[in-house]
């Protein structure tokens, strides 16, 4: 599934636009541990947490992932919209928190 | 320089530099992408760098980061001027970490650190002196399986 199909089927938030409406969704990892994720998540990866200081942005971007979804409509530090900017990664948001937004996305057919 | 290297760089990075914090690990998988290697390669690379590099921001002081390619392997040396490690095997240990707890909201301290390099990478070596510092090193082949 796109990127861009993904957000509109799960109605998430795209907070800074996207680096790539088109990408192909590899798969899905939810953890609020940067290490967890530099060593589990996978290229083109969404990435679903409840972390939004600048430092996200370094590990979404080392791992390639397709983007970085923010849960419970957490407000995102101005530092990290800009360094987004900078590395090209997509930010997401969702009113709804890590346990049900992973469900929406496992529905989708993401696994 | 190494007479077999193909190309050789320092890095500065700066203990308790959070906005920075991952810019070295960026520009040397850029770098890499640019030389055109692997993408496994990179990829390995790129995470034994990023998490090398947090210690660093994490628990030093400064340290510099020495990053060589030669036609066999990339080679990291990171020697850091820092409290030292106490207990290396401990901090080998997946799970243990002496992160602050305000490092830990930050989502730091998982203790899966020095684990992730080890992991990723083909060599691995780790010394420290307390109250001098520590130096990391770790090779990655670019031949072969890992």
């Amino acid at each position: 599934m796109k990127l861009k199909e993904l957000t509109e089927k799960c109605g998430l938030e795209t907070v800074n636009g996207f680096a790539d409406e088109n990408k192909e969704i590899a798969g899905a990892y939810s953890s609020d541990l940067l290490s967890d994720v530099i060593a589990n998540a996978k290229k083109d990866f969404v990435w679903i947490t409840l972390q939004t200081h600048l430092n996200i942005i370094a590990v979404a971007a080392l791992k390639e992932l397709a983007a970085i979804i923010i849960v419970n409509n957490k407000e995102i530090d101005k530092d990290t919209l800009q360094k987004a900017e900078e590395e090209k990664v997509t930010l997401l948001r969702t009113g709804l928190n890590t346990f049900q937004i992973s469900g929406k996305i496992y529905e989708c057919g993401i696994h | 320089m190494n007479q077999r290297a193909m190309y050789s760089q320092s890095f500065t990075i700066k203990g308790g530099d959070f906005i920075n914090a991952g810019t070295v690990s960026v520009r040397i998988k850029r770098l890499l992408k640019e030389i055109g290697l692997k993408p496994d390669i990179i990829y390995r690379a790129a995470i034994c760098c990023y998490e090398a590099e947090m210690n660093v921001v994490m628990y030093a002081n400064e340290a510099t980061l020495d990053f060589t390619i030669t036609v066999e392997n990339i080679t990291v040396k990171l020697s850091d001027k820092g409290p030292g490690i106490k207990n290396i095997e401990l901090a080998m240990k997946e799970g243990y970490s002496t992160a602050t707890e305000k490092m830990r909201e930050m989502g730091f301290g998982a203790g899966m650190g020095l684990p992730n390099i080890k992991n990723n990478a083909d060599v691995f070596e780790i010394e420290s002196e307390i109250a001098k510092g520590t130096i990391i090193s770790f090779k990655i082949n670019l031949n072969g399986k890992h």
